[in-house]
């Protein structure tokens, strides 16, 4: 009587199809009441359309459904197969094995099914199991297992020995009891009932290779003599697995492998055999040069799928055999460009793995122009990849590191770059590391530096960070210091986020200071061309690279040499390797010079003054490490300022000094 | 193995969803939003394959195809052949399309037990039985003809006493 006004499950999809949005909700919710209600029920078709309905909404739509764990149970016992299968369905799909109490119930109903003579019920049952299994229920239901692992209807034995699969990973035990049987298997006429076994062996095989070693001859025979796809799939899988532990198996399946691969007409099982040669037998030269040969095919096949697998596969023969990659190098960098992102990811990866010292420079310029043609993320992709293999052991594969750096400044002002941080790290670590390149740093630093656009972009703060410590720590090598200055001081710095402004100002004041030493150190006498300053202006501008520079004069020696002048200690000189201290190259010459030139008084004044107008504001700033940047500056202008102006008292003192004595 | 199988149509609604590995229902939930993100994001004509470590572990991918606005989805792992899944999900539809004569999405709605019944004789414990689809069609209409024979019996409810007459 009740299921006369029941609603069916097909009622149910009707309401939720015509439901409007916002109330599906509601509708669900209302459902669901009715169903508890319709559960209850003693009439065994309510409680199984409520079941059916229940089901469905945890299935498709996310609901609770723990609470009807107990109805499910008592369906399952009903003689109706319909019910039955209903209730099973229900189990697979909503029963917690870690959670539902009920589960150890339907032991005893699992076990009549399994007994049953009806093979759809004894197969509803094996299925329930495999998802519901627990460590209780996997031991308690292993002997009837083991007696279906022999059932005379291979339909009902190929499924068992499917459902064994989670018996086994529950109740280990198991195995032990189970195994002959399996075995047994293996030699079975029937497809369905090989293809479970082998496929069994396949999984069991990649958690704990050793253990199916002894099985090998079992499988060979198999590969040897099947002519089913799927069970050699399967087979092959396992002797990747196996074929590593056992140099002999190896040897022994190679030739087996090579003329399937050579035969099939089947593009999953070349793919297989591509695939177990490259990964296990990568010793042998004619098998590797054969899947090679398959997987330029696969390359050039039209199908997006074949093509991404072929680069999958020769990801994977990279490793050990380079010439591969290089043989198909054209089809892989042709793939940067390819519709599919899948392939375009595989494309770069061996892109990367082909990189080597002498074909770094040419692939990084390949890549670039990718760069600047694709996506964003792609784009990201590229430059990620290209910094990774650059740093890769402490940047192994860059000999050329002027060049490199000046990669990395190209790349921060590519528009979509968003490896900032990346870049600024490798720019001060290669800086700290190589002493020969500081001067091209210090150059391309000065190009970011110099430019008032990047101070708006927020992706090339990093960078342009970088490039600020840059300038100011190895400021000696910098051919135009108040050009630096005013980059640094300029009024966009203000769009700067305060840990980077802090930065720029530590850099002015090393800037500041190096001037100013600089000035006072050579500025005071201009005949006397003191050694000390001609071997410190000398030894800045080293630029061959085989030659041992000195270390660079940092600030605390400056900062001495301010306060006693008289006590200053030439910098340590290392002899050069062509040995020949006195030789000035023109280009030193000409920075010396320029530099001297710029150093006047006037321009030092300038320069302070400039630094006084620009950081005298920032001295109330409320970034804490901002005012103490600019407070430090600002005192130590206050305390050489007078120092600046008496040394041109000084020099106009000598000369009206010597004026009488030339009289 | 095989981790999942996923039908679900172009606006991401499940149709049939079925995890070989429990997962409770809000997870799958989030895994079907996550791959449906997935899918849209793929244009056409590309290949049919995804990885997914980050959605269900290492080394576990899955393959997708379109057959009129449904997405079928098999997620699988390493064992498992990337080509011989495409041809599995293949011969699940031509399956759907035997027993359901030129199969459409509202057939796949309607008969949501039924879809079950199918994959199941395909599918179990994640381990593939079948793989041939004239095979399945025959066993699921086996299945069918069982339930209606018994259906039949219990229609006509037993007369106590006309069987003593």
């Amino acid at each position: 009587m009740e299921s006369l006004f029941q609603r069916s499950l097909d009622d149910l999809i009707k309401g939720l199809r015509l439901s409007p949005p916002g109330v599906e909700a509601a509708f669900i919710a209302k459902s669901v009441d009715e169903i508890r209600r319709e559960i209850k029920s003693t009439d065994s078709q309510t409680k199984a359309t409520a079941l059916q309905k229940l089901t469905y909404l945890h299935s498709l739509h996310g609901v609770d459904m723990s609470w009807a764990a107990f109805p499910a149970v008592e369906l399952s016992s009903s003689a109706v197969h319909s019910h039955k299968r209903l209730a099973f369905l229900s189990a697979s799909l909503s029963f917690n094995p870690n959670t539902t109490d009920v589960i150890l119930l339907l032991t005893h109903q699992l076990r009549k099914d399994f007994s049953s003579s009806n093979p759809h019920d004894v197969s509803l049952a094996l299925c329930t199991l495999s998802s519901i299994s627990t460590p209780d229920l996997s031991r308690d239901l292993t002997p009837d297992l083991f007696t279906l692992l022999n059932s005379s209807k291979n339909f009902v034995k190929k499924k068992a020995i499917a459902a064994i699969l989670r018996v086994f990973e529950q109740y280990p035990e198991a195995v032990r009891v189970c195994f002959k049987r399996i075995v047994e298997n293996l030699e079975s006429s029937d497809m369905g009932v090989l293809s479970a076994a082998v496929g069994l062996f396949c999984e069991l095989a990649v958690k704990e290779p050793r253990s199916y070693l002894p099985l090998a001859p079992e499988f060979y025979k198999i590969l040897v003599d099947s002519r089913n796809n799927w069970v050699l799939i399967k087979v092959l899988k396992i002797f990747a697995k196996l074929a590593p532990l056992e140099p002999r198996l190896a040897k022994r399946i190679v030739e087996p492998i090579c003329e399937h691969l050579r035969r099939t007409g089947a593009k999953s099982l070349e793919f297989e055999c591509v695939n177990t040669i490259v990964t296990s037998l990568s010793e042998y030269e004619p098998a590797v040069k054969l899947a090679v040969m398959k997987i330029q095919e696969f390359l050039l096949d039209n199908d997006p799928n074949l093509k991404y697998l072929g680069l999958q596969a020769l990801a994977i023969v990279a490793a050990k055999h380079s010439w591969a990659v290089l043989e198909n190098k054209d089809v892989v960098i042709k793939s940067l460009d390819d519709v599919d992102v899948n392939i375009k990811l595989e494309a770069l990866q061996l892109v990367m793995a082909m990189v080597s010292e002498d074909n770094v420079a040419e692939i990084c310029k390949v890549l670039i122009s990718y760069a600047l043609k694709s996506d964003p993320e792609f784009c990201n992709e590229i430059l990620g990849s290209i910094l990774s293999t650059c740093s890769r052991n402490f940047y192994d594969v860059i000999v050329d590191f002027d060049w490199y750096v000046s990669l990395l400044g190209e790349m921060s002002r590519i528009p979509h770059c968003q490896k900032g941080e990346e870049i600024e790290t490798q720019l001060i670590d290669i800086g700290m590391r190589v002493k020969d390149v500081r001067p091209e740093l210090v150059h391309i630093a000065r190009g970011l530096l110099i430019d008032p656009a990047l101070l708006g972009n927020p992706f090339i703060r990093k960078v342009l960070s970088a490039a600020a410590w840059l300038s100011g720590e190895y400021v000696e090598f910098s051919r135009n210091p108040l050009e630096l200055m005013e980059s640094l001081l300029q009024p966009r710095t203000c769009l700067l986020p305060p840990p980077i402004r802090a930065v720029y100002i530590q850099s002015a004041f090393k800037v500041l200071t190096f001037c100013i030493y600089s000035f006072l150190s050579c500025g005071d006498d201009t005949s006397y061309h003191s050694e000390l300053t001609d071997s410190v202006l000398k030894g800045d501008f080293q630029e061959s690279s085989d030659t041992v520079t000195i270390a660079p004069i940092s600030d605390t020696d400056i900062y001495d040499g301010l306060i006693t002048r008289s006590s200053h200690q030439p910098p340590k000189c290392v002899s050069t390797g062509n040995g020949d201290d006195s030789m000035i190259s023109h280009e030193q010459i000409s920075s010396a010079s320029l530099r001297k030139q710029q150093l006047t008084q006037k321009s030092i004044m300038d320069l302070v003054n400039l630094v006084e107008t620009n950081l005298g504001p920032l001295a109330g700033s409320h970034e804490v490490e901002i005012q103490e940047r600019a407070s430090n500056v600002l005192g130590m202008i206050e305390l050489i300022k007078p120092r600046i102006h008496s040394s041109t008292d000084e020099s106009e003192g000598d000369k009206i000094k010597g004026e009488p004595e030339s009289f | 193995m095989i981790r999942g199988v996923i039908v679900m149509n172009d606006r991401g609604k499940p149709r049939l969803v079925k995890f070989y590995e429990f997962q409770p229902a809000e997870k799958q939930q989030e895994l079907i939003r996550s791959i449906y993100r997935v899918l849209c994001s793929r244009a056409e004509n590309v290949s049919n394959f995804v990885k997914v470590d980050s959605l269900f572990g290492q080394d576990v991918r899955l393959v997708y195809k379109t057959f009129a606005t449904l997405y079928f989805v098999f997620i699988f792992d390493s064992s498992e052949n990337e080509l011989a899944m495409l041809d599995l999900m293949q011969v699940f539809v031509e399956a759907l399309d035997k027993v359901f004569s030129n199969v459409c999405e509202l057939d796949v709605v309607f008969n949501f037990n039924k879809v079950h019944t199918i994959l199941d004789e395909f599918i179990l414990g994640g381990q593939v039985l079948e793989t041939n689809s004239s095979e399945v069609v025959k066993t699921v209409e086996e299945i069918s003809k069982m339930e209606r024979a018994a259906n039949s019996i219990k229609v006509v409810p037993s007369i106590p006493g006309w069987q003593g007459r």
